[in-house]
């Protein structure tokens, strides 16, 4: 192996991994706000199809960047009067949000189906960009990639630094105490759930005008629920959420470069298998070793709640 | 005059049944609005949807085959949901059901005889426990969460039905198509309704359904399961045995999931094919709450969801929409019933002004 077959190898797992790290930084914020919102596969979904759309009616990648952000925070708009103005179960809405996804992507999506789009174009500096190996590596990516990494430094000062990510942080730890002190823990939720679907509807954008551009029913393959299992190995850090996606990045892109490399024998759909397979065995290991109960998941996470009045 | 929201002290039992109702209402006034958005006459698209598949001997029997799987899954379901136990997973249950039962069916394929049908039915209900029990196992031991292992089985167990039937069940004769061989007369399910579909697994989908409705109410287990889901903590004092009763739900409901998945196979499709189910495992998670966790209610939302398929299908052949408006009108049912939900625990009250004419 050279740097010429490594390199390719190494710009698609960057690109397998940024859907994952934009959609698990979004749940991650939700998360630590106290909401559990299993929503994310749906609407990345209504997010791929929506920038899609939006993409070959305007000729715009950006507006439909834009109108995906905006269907995501749609949905997850939905999802937050149900379960925080509502009350209603967390868990069963957040199914809910997700099979309601599946069938509005592909009820706007039927008619888009073998329909081309154009690739979302690199950034490029000139220059810079053609050096050999640094270039292509870390100057030839879309805004996504980009924003997906900024996102990502973002949040972690957010949630670290700021007076509002501290709010955050206590709403998500203890809803009562963040009430009795005066902060208003519905509106921080919903602000927060409104974060994860603008998120996952970027993530979502990312699959149909980047990763593969075209819209295929379902095309999002389980990465949603993938984002959740992530943002728990991430044990709700921002940084690890980054280490995860590319470690499941990776993963995605050596199961793809087996099965291209043709020997070994194995049919593809096994190999197909390796990234679900990957994502119960890494819950496994993080439920399971020495470091359990101290995974740090927000006290009130999927709880709901309710001021007495 | 101000409105007040306020709690109630229990939950209301009238609201609890009604909620599915208005639910469906609301469900058919939006769907009225999406036909609209959509450029069809709503009123000719609800009553394709809705009443037509109705109105034959075909659309009440496929009314029956397609109920069959969701309330035998839902069933299941609704056991581990009342329990707080989320297999969100059946859909791969039950394509292990499948491949298990359809190996049974292969394996036989030149005997002919009475014993087929059931080993095939054991089989199935083997396979789909076994892969319930991945989860069961993972949730018990390691204290995995149960929602997320169990979906990315479903995705593991799509992929492996495709390696079958694109390799070692593929049809000898089938000219390469990733199929298996047509399953032998005595693999095929008994069919209850002359010139229809109908097979004896709508019957079996009753019975169980039956069944559970005695196990919960009229069992020790029944009743540990009520209260390990509604009061958690007096079934710890009372020392209930969680890990016994998570093992149970699942393997019930995978057990279930399976026969569905070999009634699949051994009735409406008679092989193995790379598609077995249109999603009947996850549509059957909505089953399970319209029917309000309720055996009996279950059979109802059952017919009522396979409905639905029924009408995606009829508003593609005869209005030319996309059969997609199934799934959009299947969530939609689940959100209205769950916001609708709110009514069974809180209600909305007039508030009094305190001074009259003040």
């Amino acid at each position: 192996m050279n740097i010429d077959t490594i390199l390719p190898m190494l710009l698609t797992v960057i690109a397998a991994a940024t859907p994952l790290l934009l959609a698990s930084i979004g749940e991650l914020v939700t998360e630590k706000s106290g909401v559990l919102n299993l929503g994310v596969e749906g609407m990345m979904l209504v997010g791929a199809v929506i920038a899609f759309a939006v993409t070959v009616g305007s000729g715009s990648a950006l507006l439909g960047i834009i109108a995906a952000a905006f269907a995501g925070i749609t949905l997850s708009l939905v999802f937050g009067l149900l379960t925080l103005t509502l009350m209603a179960n967390q868990v069963a809405t957040g199914l809910a949000l997700t099979i309601f996804g599946i069938g509005v992507s592909s009820l706007i999506g039927s008619s888009y189906i073998g329909t081309p789009v154009e690739k979302l174009g690199a950034l490029s500096i000139p220059g810079i960009s053609d050096l050999p190996v640094i270039g292509p590596l870390l100057f030839g990516h879309d805004i996504l990639v980009y924003g997906s990494v900024a996102m990502t430094v973002l949040v972690a000062w957010f949630l670290k630094s700021s007076r509002a990510g501290l709010i955050l942080r206590a709403v998500g730890e203890s809803d009562l105490s963040a009430h009795s002190i005066g902060y208003d823990v519905i509106k921080v939720r919903y602000l927060a759930v409104m974060f994860g679907g603008l998120c996952s509807g970027i993530a979502g954008a990312y699959l149909s005008l980047s990763y593969t551009p075209m819209w295929v029913e379902g095309m999002t393959a389980g990465r949603g629920w993938i984002a959740l299992a992530l943002v728990a190995f991430a044990s709700w850090r921002p940084w690890r959420v980054l280490g995860g996606a590319y470690i499941f990045g990776g993963v995605t892109i050596l199961q793809l470069y087996l099965q291209g490399s043709g020997g070994i024998g194995i049919p593809s759909q096994v190999m197909n298998m390796l990234p679900y397979l990957a994502t119960i065995i890494v819950l496994t290991v993080i439920s399971a070793g020495p470091w359990r109960g101290r995974l740090d998941a927000p006290a009130c996470l999927g709880k709901p709640f309710r001021p007495a009045s | 005059m101000a409105l007040k929201i306020e709690a109630r002290r229990q939950i209301s039992t009238r609201m609890l049944y009604m909620t599915p109702f208005i639910a469906v209402f609301a469900t058919v006034v939006a769907g009225f609005f999406l036909f609209m958005l959509l450029g069809a006459d709503p009123f000719e698209a609800l009553y394709e949807f809705f009443i037509s598949p109705l109105e034959t001997k075909y659309g009440l029997s496929e009314l029956g085959v397609k109920a069959a799987p969701l309330i035998m899954i839902a069933i299941g379901l609704a056991l581990g949901y009342r329990a707080n136990i989320w297999n969100i997973g059946a859909e791969g249950q039950l394509t292990l059901g499948a491949v298990c039962g359809g190996a049974v069916a292969l394996a036989f394929w030149e005997e002919t005889g009475f014993y087929i049908l059931p080993l095939m039915a054991i089989a199935g209900m083997a396979g789909g426990a076994a892969y319930a029990a991945i989860p069961a196992f993972l949730k018990t031991k390691f204290n995995v969460n149960e929602i997320l292992t169990s979906l990315m089985l479903t995705y593991v167990a799509t992929l492996f039905l495709a390696v079958l039937v694109f390799g070692p069940l593929k049809d000898p004769m089938g000219f390469n198509f990733p199929q298996s061989r047509m399953f032998s007369d005595s693999a095929i399910l008994p069919i209850i309704w002359e010139e229809t579909r109908l097979h004896a697994g709508f019957i079996v989908a009753l019975l169980a359904a039956v069944a559970v409705w005695v196990l919960l109410t009229r069992t020790i287990i029944g009743f540990q399961i009520r209260t390990l889901g509604s009061a958690p903590a007096a079934a710890r004092y009372a020392g209930f045995d969680r890990t016994k009763l998570t093992w149970f739900c699942l393997m019930l409901t995978g057990a279930l999931a399976g026969l569905a998945g070999t009634f699949e196979v051994a009735g409406p499709i008679g092989q193995l094919v790379p598609n077995i189910s249109p999603g009947y495992g996850f549509t059957a998670i909505i089953v399970a709450f319209l029917g309000r966790l309720h055996p009996l209610g279950i059979i109802a939302s059952g017919l009522l969801m396979a409905l639905s398929y029924m009408g995606g299908e009829n508003a593609q052949i005869n209005l030319n929409l996309p059969q997609a408006v199934t799934g959009v009108f299947q969530g939609m049912l689940l959100f209205f019933l769950l916001a609708s939900d709110f009514l069974v625990r809180y209600r909305v009250r007039r508030l009094k002004p305190l001074v009259e004419g003040a």
